[in-house]
């Protein structure tokens, strides 16, 4: 089973405690089956591999995350080589997604040959429009000037490199919480970048679909491994009205969700390598698994939005 | 099943020293220098994301150097900005600096702010 998490979080009876319990989402075709508040379906590789297309949505978007392009240690010696896995994977889906996110460490240590590799491998995805947000490993020396050199262009960034833009109905939001961090400390938005979010929000109708996307979550995962932002509620305050607001992150290497409200919390597997369950171990440092179960724990995120359907679904798919 | 001879006994309790020098020598041992002065070796091991020793107190003038032993680039920031500041340190780089007047300099990982470390100097 290679696709197993998602979520629709319609608010339609789905009991998050445990119920086995179907359901379908309205037009994907996808059969989403539910335990233990745990939503699986059909992979993109499956649906590829049947050559099945994806029935229409208003908008699909993919999530990749954490390339770490340059690591080359133990947990995963060809980082570049799974990151062109997963471009393969999107490259074979029969419905190309509109675009796609990269939630940030797109590099190990912020090198210009690092970036350069990215960029090459990246070429292969026919998928050509991606909207970035930084990982703390993209801005370690230069406080991101590279970053936003590369990766901004095609957007009015502002600040440290935050930004919003619009695609089908949907008001899209990427934030920047991994610079100017405090000792001690947590992930940070920053004051600047919260009135901006706060200003940028103000004029849209509270039926108008949020996503934000960020590298660090924005909720306390585990705040003693540093996965959380400190000045994320202040944040969420301002999206509260609305009623579809989807988080997407990266940075811990793994699938976690939660919901909350109107808020469903999302993070994504990287294309690089795992890191441990919360607590689990020592550090959150990269997690070392058997080399045949590398890929199974490296995957991308699809979302797909409908119209009148007010929460967008989430799949996740692993790269085995 | 390994059984303890005199012999092995013997060669593990030279092993056992040999360790023990060498972990002593790694948390501040003195080191000759060519001219017959010692200067102490003040190394602070950057592993599982905490800087080992947390504390380390250091005289005014004494090198501090900092290793990287985990997987993860971290820093060495100082708070204050009371000292220059790493570049991000791969596995296995150093970073050090010259500790100056005496007084209590805490510092962190910018990469990962949770990990915080303080130097404390002392007059010589």
């Amino acid at each position: 089973m290679s696709d197993y998490i998602s979520h629709d979080h319609e608010h339609d009876g789905i009991d998050r405690r445990g119920f086995l319990h179907c359901m379908a989402w309205a037009g994907t075709g996808l059969l989403w089956t539910i335990s233990g508040g745990v939503l699986a379906s059909k992979t993109l590789a499956q649906i590829a591999k049947a050559g099945e297309p994806l029935p229409a949505t208003d908008l699909s978007f993919l999530q990749i995350s954490d390339s770490h392009i340059g690591f080359s240690k133990e947990a995963n010696k060809d980082v570049t080589g799974t990151f062109k896995i997963a471009l393969d994977r999107i490259n074979a889906m029969p419905t190309p997604p509109s675009f796609l996110i990269h939630t940030g460490d797109i590099t190990q240590l912020s090198k210009p040959e690092e970036f350069d590799t990215f960029d090459e491998v990246l070429k292969s995805c026919k998928t050509k429009d991606v909207f970035y947000v930084p990982g703390e490993h993209d801005v370690l020396n230069d406080g991101g000037k590279l970053y936003r050199d590369r990766y901004l262009k095609r957007v009015e960034a502002k600040g440290s490199g935050w930004y919003s833009f619009n695609k089908n109905g949907v008001h899209f939001v990427g934030l920047v919480n991994v610079l100017d961090l405090q000792a001690g400390g947590l992930g940070q938005l920053g004051d600047e970048q919260l009135e901006w979010l706060e200003a940028d929000v103000k004029d849209l109708g509270t039926s108008t679909p949020i996503v934000v996307f960020a590298h660090i979550p924005l909720w306390a995962v585990y705040p003693q491994w540093g996965w959380g932002t400190s000045d994320s509620e202040r944040a969420l305050g301002y999206l509260k009205r609305f009623g579809s607001v989807t988080v997407l992150n990266g940075h811990i290497h793994q699938v976690l969700q939660k919901v909350e409200g109107n808020v469903t919390f999302h993070t994504a597997m990287s294309t690089a390598f795992p890191q441990p369950a919360p607590g689990t171990a020592p550090s959150p440092g990269p997690m070392k698994v058997p080399a045949e179960k590398l890929r199974s724990m490296l995957g991308l995120t699809s979302i797909q939005y409908m119209q009148g359907k007010s929460a967008l679904a989430v799949v996740d798919s692993n790269l085995s | 099943m390994i059984t303890l001879t005199r012999k092995n006994k013997m060669a593990a309790l030279l092993c056992g020293i040999a360790f023990l020098n060498l972990s002593l020598f790694a948390l501040g041992g003195e080191m000759k220098n060519a001219d017959g002065t010692s200067t102490k070796q003040n190394k602070i091991e950057i592993k599982d994301f905490a800087f080992n020793p947390q504390t380390l107190t250091v005289k005014s003038g004494e090198n501090v150097t900092w290793i990287n032993r985990d997987e993860e680039p971290h820093t060495v920031v100082s708070v204050q900005k009371q000292f220059k500041k790493s570049t991000a340190l791969d596995t296995d780089q150093e970073f050090t600096i010259t500790a100056g007047a005496p007084g209590t300099y805490t510092y962190f990982c910018s990469v990962h702010p949770k990990m915080t470390g303080t130097i404390v100097v002392v007059k010589p």
